[in-house]
């Protein structure tokens, strides 16, 4: 009979003394002069989240619990010199042992870690993040290479205004909330009529009679509570459009009237800011993305509107509902596109979608050479009259 | 024979339809030839001195013929001449 094994006693500190006093150890000011003079690998070997917080610029990521099987991805060659970091120096010590064990043979755990290098006045980097819980909900985003972390957080950060919460805003707001728009704004005078609900899909039976900014408002809390809403019951108008369009890096433009679309178009190239536009009537739909100075304005390729009986209005002429779902789902995608600069957007380009027969046509728009908004030769706006816009009811009805 | 494609607010004077063949050898004769066959089209694309109407663009396949040679701008039979007016729906 063997005696039972009797068990070392040791305790944590116990065990973290003897890796101490078994690795070498370096200051965080030497491990900064080995940083600059490079040919070593500093290593952090804390949990993710301590890593997202804050880390040394130049690190690589391997938690202690995966490191024996990933060390070898980021340093293969076992001669190498290997500098680890924790949070105070004792889970890299402990890392530097199993390096050891592993046959690393130039290991060094730093000293005191990155709290005593940033004690040192060292410094760190503070990576953005999102929380858990975005990025649960953005995952299928981070996933797409075009989108991952990065664009996603562009996404958060973006100011997205939408001229009107109807047929065109009704998608558009509800895609861009989802994906996580940080910041959208809504401009509309109107209250939810039930005639509106074929096609307003951001509206409901309950909120009949409430004004379409705040029914809005209700459903995008609803779907994703990272989106702030500003609402702006009203109209746009010539006394409100450049205070309201300077807050925001992209207009929407689903208005219902031209007055409003020319004046958009005039006081967004004033301030330089891209317009998705896009506008329906019964089964055809329009839609082009005006970024001034870098392609055609909407004057470019509408010098001056129809008269009003070659310009009917949905309420008049009808439109099938899905349509608005179809162009402002495209709005949204170019908004995307705008915010996170992947693909292509719709610029000098006019998208056409015939319904009934499930058709788009692409045409091409040019800079007009004699455009009196963006053009070389339109009049200069002063500072101060940056404000001022002509009678675009009396230049409509002309 | 080229193809016009009509917009909704011109379908009214061509008995609705949004695809109309017109001969003609030119985007002029081909527009001239759809204001014969549909007279209440004529008043709408053409101004009284016969020049397009401002509000009304038309482009040969994808291009606008005012950066052409506009309404003599010359059209083949595959050709398509689509009739474009600004449209302000959005609600």
């Amino acid at each position: 009979m063997t005696p039972p094994e009797t068990k070392t006693r040791a305790s944590g500190a116990d065990l973290i003394a003897q890796a101490k006093a078994s690795v070498d150890e370096v200051q965080p000011t030497e491990a900064a002069a080995e940083l600059d003079a490079g040919d070593v690998t500093l290593v952090d070997v804390r949990e993710q989240h301590e890593f997202e917080e804050r880390h040394i610029e130049g690190a690589v990521h391997v938690p202690r619990g995966h490191l024996e099987s990933r060390i070898e991805q980021f340093v293969p060659d076992r001669s190498k010199r290997v500098v680890l970091y924790c949070a105070s120096g004792n889970r890299s010590a402990l890392a530097a042992k199993t390096l050891d064990e592993l046959g690393y043979e130039d290991v060094a755990s730093m000293a005191g870690g990155i709290t005593l290098w940033r004690d040192r006045g060292l410094p760190v980097v503070t990576p953005r993040s999102l929380t858990q819980e975005q990025k649960e909900r953005y995952s299928r985003h981070i996933l797409v290479p075009e989108i991952g972390l990065e664009g996603q957080l562009k996404l958060l950060d973006s100011k997205v205004l939408l001229l009107g919460a109807g047929g065109l805003g009704s998608p558009t707001a509800l895609y861009l909330a989802a994906a996580g728009v940080g910041t959208l704004g809504l401009v509309d005078d109107d209250v939810v009529d039930a005639s509106n609900l074929q096609r307003q899909v951001i509206h409901n039976t309950e909120r009949i009679g409430m004004p379409k900014t705040e029914s809005a408002r209700k459903a995008i809390e609803a779907l994703n509570p990272d989106v702030k809403v500003l609402e702006h019951n009203g109209r746009l108008n010539s006394e409100n459009v450049i205070d309201l369009i300077s807050e925001y890096d992209v207009i929407v433009d689903g208005a219902d009237n031209f007055p409003t679309r020319y004046l958009l178009n005039d006081a967004s190239v004033r301030l330089k800011k891209p317009v998705v536009s896009a506008s329906i009537l019964s089964f055809d739909g329009q839609i082009s993305t005006f970024v001034p100075f870098e392609g055609p304005c909407y004057r470019c390729l509408y010098p001056t509107p129809p008269p009003p009986e070659l310009a009917p209005s949905c309420g008049a002429a009808g439109v099938l509902g899905v349509l608005p779902g179809i162009m402002g789902m495209l709005q949204a995608l170019e908004v995307f596109k705008l915010v996170t600069g992947a693909g292509t957007p719709l610029v000098g380009r006019l998208l056409l979608f015939e319904a009934l027969g499930t058709e788009f046509t692409e045409l091409k728009v040019r800079r007009d050479p004699d455009c009196p908004i963006c053009g070389p030769n339109a009049p200069e706006v002063a500072d101060e009259d940056l404000g001022k816009f002509p009678d675009y009811d009396a230049f409509c009805a002309g | 024979m080229p193809k016009v494609k009509i917009p909704p607010v011109l379908r009214a004077q061509t008995n609705g339809e949004s695809l109309v063949e017109v001969g003609g050898a030119d985007v002029g004769a081909v527009l001239k030839g759809l204001a014969d066959a549909h007279p209440d089209v004529s008043r709408q694309l053409f101004d009284e001195g016969g020049d397009l109407n401002r509000y009304v663009n038309v482009y040969l396949n994808d291009e606008d013929v005012r950066l052409l040679d506009g309404l003599d701008t010359s059209v083949n039979d595959s050709d398509t001449v689509v009739i474009l007016p600004a449209m302000a729906g959005g609600s």
